[in-house]
C-alpha cells in the first residue's frame, strides 16, 4: 500500500515539474517577444490590440450563433425556399485534425444530403479522410429515408456521389501528367516537344485519373479561411466561403452560406446578360 | 504680399500635419510589429470599375483611382516591413473584355512603366526590384519591350520586390511550368520539384495572404498552386478603397492564425 502511494507520489510531483518547465519556456518565449519588440509598453499595446479583434470577434459569433438557430428553426422565411440545383458540385475542404472525427464529418454528409446535394468532394490535406471513406459511404447507403412510395411502392433512397481526395491528388498529380506529357511526346524523340497548352495538360490529368469536376461552391471547416492545397487546376472560378470549425458547425449557417452562394448566382448571371464579357 | 504669406503658413500647417500622420502611423506599425509580419502579400485589385459607377467617374478613371491606392499601399506596406507584394494587373481572361478598355489598361500601363523608369534613381533608392509575372508573350510589343526594360533596370535591387502579373493565369503557369519541365527532362523522371522550379512565380515565396477585394470570395485563377498554406481574405472594400485601416485589420488577422498556417506549411512541405 505504501509502495502505490509512492508511485501516486511520484508520478504527481513528475507532472508538477513538467508543467513548470511548460510554464518556464513560455515565459521565456515571452520575455524574448518583449525583450525584441523594444518594450514592455509595446507588448502591452499590441495584446490590448488584440484584445480588441478578438472582442469583435466573439460578438460576431454571437450574432451568428443567434441567426443560425433562427434559421434552422425556421423562423426567417426567406431561407426556406432554397433552389439547390445552382450548386451543382459542392467541394468541403476539413482540416485534417478535426476529420478525424468521423462522426462529424458523416452528420455534415446527412445535413449536406437532406438539402438534396448530390455531388460532394471532401478534401483534407493529410489523407485522413480516405481512411474513413468507405465507412462513410456504408453508414450513407445504409440510411434509408422513408421518402414516402412512388407509384410502384419502392421507396426512394437518397444517395450521395462522394469524391474523396487529400493533398497527393494536387501538387503531385500535376507532375505525375507531366511525366506522361514527357513519354507521349518522347516517344516521337525526332519531334519537337510541342508548346503544351492548358487543354493537352487537362487532358493529361484526365488521362491519369484526374478528371474530376470544378467546384463552384468550397465551404471550409477549419479555423482558417485557407484552401490547405486542393487541386489548383479545380478551383479557378470557386466561391469560397469560411464555415469555423467542424466541431461548431451549425445547420443554420450552411444553409445560409448555400443560398447567398445561389443568390449570386443569379446576380452574376444577370450582370453578364448585360455585358456579355466574362468577368473576373 | 499678404496672400503669400498666407498660402505660405497654410502649406507649413499642412506640411507639418501630414508629418504628424506619418509618425503616427509608424508608431502604429511599430506596435503591429510586435507580432509576425507577413513577409509577402498578394492582391486581386477588382472593383475598379464599381468604384468608377459608383462615384460617377469616367471609363477608365476607376483604373486611375485604382492606381492612386496601390502607391499607397505600397508605401504602406514597405514601411510595415513587407518584403514582396505581388498584383493581378490582368488576366489572360480579361483580354476577352471590350477592346477599347483592354488598349485602355495597356496603355494605362505602358505609361506607369515608363513614368517608373523615368524615375529610375528613386526607384533604387528604394531598393525595388520589379519583375512581370505571366505570359509576356501575349502582351503588345511596346509594352512587353517596356516590361523587360525595367525588369532589367531594377534587377540589382533587393530591398523590396513588386510582382506584377500580366497576361497571367493559374493554369497557363502550371502548363507553362510543366512544358519547360519536359524541356529540361530529355529523360528520367519529372519530381514536383523541377515543376515548381519553373513556376512564373518561383522568384518569390509563397504569399502569406491573399486579398480579393470587393467582398468577392473567387479567385479567378490567381495563385492557386501558391496559395495552398495562405490566408485568404475577401474584404468588403472596393480597391480603390483600400487604405490603411484595412492593411492594419488583415495584418492583425494574420498574426491570430501565423502559428496555424506556419504547422500547416511544414506539414505539406
Amino acid at each position: 500500500m505504501l509502495d502505490m502511494d509512492f508511485v501516486h507520489l511520484a508520478t504527481f510531483l513528475r507532472r508538477i515539474e513538467s508543467k513548470a518547465l511548460e510554464l518556464g519556456d513560455r515565459m521565456q518565449k515571452g520575455y524574448k517577444r518583449i525583450w525584441s519588440s523594444g518594450g514592455l509598453g509595446l507588448y502591452l499595446l499590441w495584446l490590448f490590440m488584440h484584445l480588441i479583434v478578438s472582442i469583435w470577434y466573439f460578438a460576431v459569433d454571437l450574432v451568428n450563433s443567434l441567426e443560425s438557430y433562427l434559421i434552422s428553426s425556421g423562423f426567417m422565411k426567406q431561407y426556406k425556399d432554397l433552389d439547390i440545383s445552382k450548386v451543382k458540385y459542392l467541394a468541403v475542404v476539413l482540416d485534417s485534425e478535426e476529420a478525424l472525427d468521423t462522426m462529424k464529418v458523416l452528420e455534415l454528409l446527412r445535413w449536406l444530403t437532406a438539402m438534396g446535394l448530390r455531388n460532394v468532394c471532401l478534401y483534407d490535406p493529410e489523407g485522413v479522410l480516405k481512411r474513413s471513406k468507405d465507412a462513410l459511404s456504408l453508414w450513407l447507403r445504409s440510411e434509408v429515408v422513408p421518402n414516402g412510395a412512388n407509384k410502384d411502392g419502392l421507396v426512394k433512397q437518397k444517395y450521395l456521389n462522394l469524391e474523396v481526395i487529400s493533398f497527393t491528388d494536387g501538387k503531385h498529380a500535376v507532375a505525375r501528367a507531366a511525366n506522361f506529357l514527357l513519354k507521349k511526346h518522347y516517344l516521337n524523340a525526332d519531334a519537337e516537344i510541342p508548346e503544351l497548352t492548358e487543354s493537352d495538360m487537362a487532358d493529361a490529368l484526365a488521362e491519369i485519373g484526374y478528371a474530376a469536376p470544378e467546384p463552384d461552391l468550397m465551404l471550409i471547416y477549419g479555423p482558417v479561411r485557407c484552401h490547405l492545397g486542393f487541386p489548383a487546376w479545380r478551383l479557378r472560378y470557386t466561391e469560397i466561403v469560411h464555415m469555423g470549425p467542424l466541431k461548431s458547425m451549425k445547420f443554420g449557417a450552411l444553409i445560409k452560406a448555400i443560398r447567398r452562394y445561389t443568390m449570386v448566382r443569379q446576380n452574376y448571371g444577370m450582370y453578364n446578360c448585360f455585358n456579355r464579357q466574362s468577368a473576373r | 504680399m499678404e496672400s503669400k504669406s498666407k498660402s505660405n503658413s497654410n502649406s507649413i500647417v499642412v506640411r507639418l500635419f501630414g508629418s504628424w500622420v506619418s509618425y503616427m502611423r509608424r508608431c502604429l506599425f511599430r506596435v503591429i510589429s510586435v507580432g509576425p509580419v507577413p513577409s509577402h502579400l498578394a492582391f486581386i485589385l477588382d472593383g475598379n470599375r464599381r468604384y468608377a459607377r459608383k462615384w460617377g467617374l469616367g471609363e477608365g478613371m476607376g483604373h486611375r483611382a485604382g492606381f492612386l491606392s496601390l502607391m499607397t499601399l505600397m508605401k504602406y506596406c514597405y514601411e510595415l516591413g513587407v518584403k514582396y507584394i505581388t498584383i493581378y494587373a490582368f488576366s489572360i481572361d480579361n483580354f476577352k473584355r471590350k477592346p477599347d478598355e483592354v488598349q485602355g489598361v495597356m496603355d494605362l500601363m505602358l505609361e506607369k512603366i515608363e513614368g517608373l523608369l523615368k524615375e529610375e534613381r528613386i526607384v533604387n533608392q528604394y531598393g525595388v526590384r520589379v519583375e512581370f509575372v505571366g505570359n509576356l508573350k501575349l502582351l503588345s510589343d511596346p509594352v512587353r519591350n517596356a516590361a523587360e526594360k525595367a525588369m532589367r533596370v531594377t534587377a540589382h535591387n533587393s530591398r523590396a520586390i513588386l510582382l506584377i502579373a500580366v497576361a497571367y493565369t493559374s493554369t497557363d503557369e502550371i502548363a507553362h511550368a510543366a512544358h519547360q519541365s519536359c524541356l529540361d527532362k530529355n529523360e528520367g523522371v519529372i519530381r514536383l520539384a523541377d515543376v515548381e522550379r519553373h513556376m512564373y512565380m518561383g522568384v518569390a515565396p509563397d504569399p502569406d495572404i491573399l486579398v480579393r477585394t470587393s467582398g468577392e470570395t473567387r479567385l479567378s485563377n490567381f495563385l492557386l498552386w501558391q496559395t495552398s498554406s495562405s490566408l485568404l481574405s475577401s474584404p468588403k472594400a472596393l480597391w480603390p478603397e483600400m487604405g490603411l485601416r484595412h492593411l492594419v485589420w488583415l495584418v492583425l488577422n494574420f498574426q491570430r492564425v501565423q502559428p496555424y498556417l506556419e504547422t500547416k506549411k511544414k506539414k505539406l512541405l
